[in-house]
């Protein structure tokens, strides 16, 4: 069920990690582009990331790892969602992540995962896409 | 026109005075490498050339052309690569391969639950065991990591910064038991708690507290470890988080001055500290610019210990350095061409007199780098080092127009920018207020909006290529073997005799003690690095991120 009025997301650091310069650059992106973006900050776990997004009432989730710890905690994400019956979030990520890993996290869930130096504009337009649809359609054709 | 000046004239006349007060003085105890150097053709090259002989040469304050007298005529580089991954014993097995292929100092990396404090097993350390370097959470790992190296002749260097007093500690007990004077350890601990909070993110104490800690290091390494650099004051992750080669500069600097005020309001005397500081900066693409940034970073801090510090000591007035080829710069689409922007990046650092350097591999966009990929790195420095001929004479560059204005310029605005820093109360406030943080993220924007509309984009990304697969990857199982492992440790130790050595640490850390004997001894009756880590947490908080 597509919603309207602004795309609401929550932007987290699962894990140690604590390169944020990718991360902080899509949220200001996605703030420009009329996004409401939750930012959690450093060091969040699973649970306080899923907690947070359901608390939000975001429809997508973005992970951001650089230190080779995505699939312990994209994974854990996609499963606490869906023990919350919450899997109808939308879940992207970005990072320094294997090409061999980029399979298995789309099989729990991760639709897109963008390397460092993607396009901000490509991951609005995906974002825009995805959650609204007919209104993206709209904006094309002006 | 400029009339080129030389040195020294061949046929023993015409002496200056920069190759009699400061040369000939420090060749007489420090040998070069050769007794001439010539090129390929056979033209003679002297240690210096200079459009005014007035002007200071390198050696002399304020070292903008370099801190030695003969530069790397005299001695080259330290060739230091940064590894560590998955287990102490295959991160040893790296590093002795690394020393057989040449090189000449150790780097460690450790995995984030050691930088934060966090031993092996606990919660927090879920999935990052081993991935970005390697584990160390006991004395005995740290013996393994470092077997049948010689730590009395290599020198060590370790990126560590939360957990630096504990790093140090370690090395420490390792040379009692190994029966080694820990006075004769050389090497660096990073130690640089406030780009952890700028722009790394492994900080875990509160800012004050995490200070006092840097303190503690530098002022037990001038009183027991006299041949090791206490602290590495980094630009380089600033860089990496989008900062321009100014703000790196500047904001580096102001890290400086910070680290110094501290030291001095703890009655250290500041001679003996500017003689035992390190730094250690990023080289990007820009060639000219970087060559630039590392000869005004010189002059700068040069100029920041005489007339900040008044400190009247030449040597403690220097800047000496440690680079790094830059991360941030390397591409994952074709990623062979990260090797030819590693060697142009690789070239600035030397051209800009570094003291050491780690160049990355080509394959690091993808993943840790393999061994392959990490030799053909320590192998473009040596064809630098021993094919090109760039190390014969000091500071080749200095005199040019560009160069020397580009370094003019860079001073004058990384100094504007230590100015504003000043009138906001100073690094401390800078961090709080977030003004720092703002300006490097407005950077890095700005950066990826060039980079976005194709005015800067890199060479061979713009084609949609796929990327390639990981040529490395860190194995999985290494998780629940350290848990095991530490369960034995853990059993195996005088639970009495530990317990007593982490109250000690928690009595001196509310006592505002130095903590790095107390350290030790928690270290030496088997206490584990989080163990310590998490008594500190408990005496001092903990930070906390909210983005």
């Amino acid at each position: 069920m597509a919603r309207s009025g602004p795309i609401r997301i929550l932007l987290a650091k699962p894990g140690l990690d604590g390169h944020d310069r990718g991360i902080r650059l899509v949220l200001r992106a996605l703030r420009d582009a009329g996004m409401e973006v939750i930012y959690t900050g450093l060091r969040c776990s699973a649970s306080q990331i899923v907690k947070a997004a359901i608390e939000e009432d975001v429809e997508a989730i973005g992970l951001s790892s650089l230190s080779g710890a995505h699939e312990t905690h994209f994974c854990e994400v996609s499963r606490l969602l869906a023990e919350q019956g919450a899997d109808d979030v939308l879940l992207f990520g970005g990072g320094i992540i294997p090409q061999q890993d980029v399979d298995r996290l789309r099989e729990v869930g991760f639709q897109c995962i963008y390397p460092p130096g993607t396009a901000l504009e490509k991951i609005v337009d995906d974002l825009r896409s995805t959650l609204r649809p007919e209104s993206s359609a709209g904006a094309r054709k002006t | 026109m400029i009339r080129k000046g030389k040195i020294l004239s061949h046929d023993g006349t015409d002496p200056s005075r920069w190759q009699e007060e400061c040369w000939k003085p420090f060749v007489a105890g420090h040998p070069e490498r050769a007794e001439d150097f010539q090129s390929a053709s056979g033209i003679p090259i002297d240690p210096l050339y200079f459009i005014d002989p007035a002007d200071p040469g390198p050696g002399e304050f304020p070292f903008t052309r370099g801190i030695h007298p003969s530069m790397y005529r005299g001695k080259l580089w330290t060739m230091r690569q940064y590894a560590g991954f998955s287990s102490p014993a295959e991160t040893n097995v790296r590093f002795r391969y690394l020393l057989q292929q040449g090189q000449t100092g150790i780097s460690v990396a450790f995995d984030l639950p050691t930088q934060i404090g966090f031993d092996s097993d606990d919660r927090q350390a879920r999935g990052e065991v081993g991935r970005v370097g390697v584990p160390i959470n006991t004395l005995d790992d740290f013996d393994e990591l470092l077997d049948e190296i010689p730590i009395d002749s290599v020198s060590i260097s370790m990126t560590i910064n939360s957990t630096a007093p504990l790093l140090l500690a370690l090395l420490v007990a390792l040379a009692r038991r190994r029966e080694i004077d820990p006075a004769r350890l050389r090497g660096t601990v990073q130690n640089d708690i406030l780009k952890e909070f700028i722009a790394r993110g492994t900080q875990r104490y509160p800012l004050e507290a995490s200070l006092k800690l840097v303190v503690d290091v530098i002022e037990y390494c001038i009183e027991e470890l006299t041949s090791f650099y206490p602290i590495s004051i980094s630009g380089y992750h600033i860089r990496e988080a989008g900062s321009t080669a100014i703000q790196e500069v500047a904001f580096t600097l102001a890290n400086g001055i910070t680290y110094m005020e501290a030291c001095r309001d703890r009655g250290l005397d500041l001679v003996a500290v500017g003689q035992r500081l390190s730094f250690f900066f990023n080289s990007h693409n820009q060639f000219m610019e970087e060559i630039a940034k590392f000869r005004a970073a010189r002059r700068m801090w040069a100029d920041i210990c005489r007339n900040r510090f008044g400190i009247e000591d030449d040597r403690a007035c220097q800047l000496r350095f440690h680079t790094q080829t830059g991360g941030s710069t390397l591409q994952a689409m074709e990623p062979a061409n990260n090797i030819v922007r590693v060697t142009i990046q690789a070239l600035a650092a030397i051209l800009g007199g570094t003291q050491s350097l780690h160049t990355n591999s080509w394959d690091e966009a993808l993943s840790l780098p393999s061994e392959d990929a990490a030799r053909l790195a320590l192998r473009t420095q040596q064809i630098i080092a021993m094919e090109s001929g760039v190390t014969d004479t000091a500071d080749p560059l200095g005199g040019s127009p560009f160069i020397e204005e580009l370094t003019d310029r860079i001073e004058a605005e990384a100094s504007a920018i230590i100015e504003e820093i000043d009138n906001r109360g100073g690094t401390l406030s800078a961090i709080k207020d977030g003004f720092i943080r703002n300006a490097i993220e407005q950077s890095a924007y700005e950066s990826q909006l060039a980079s976005d509309s194709g005015e800067t984009r890199a060479v061979g990304t713009d084609q949609g290529g796929e990327i390639p697969e990981a040529p490395f990857q860190v194995d999985a199982t290494i998780e629940e073997t350290r848990h095991d492992q530490l369960a034995h440790y853990r059993l195996e130790r005088d639970a009495r005799t530990a317990e007593a050595a982490l109250m000690r640490v928690e009595e001196t850390a509310r006592q505002g003690g130095n903590l790095i004997s107390v350290m030790v001894e928690a270290l030496e009756a088997n206490c584990t690095l989080g163990e310590v880590s998490a008594t500190l947490a408990a005496v001092f908080g903990e930070v906390q991120d909210h983005g």
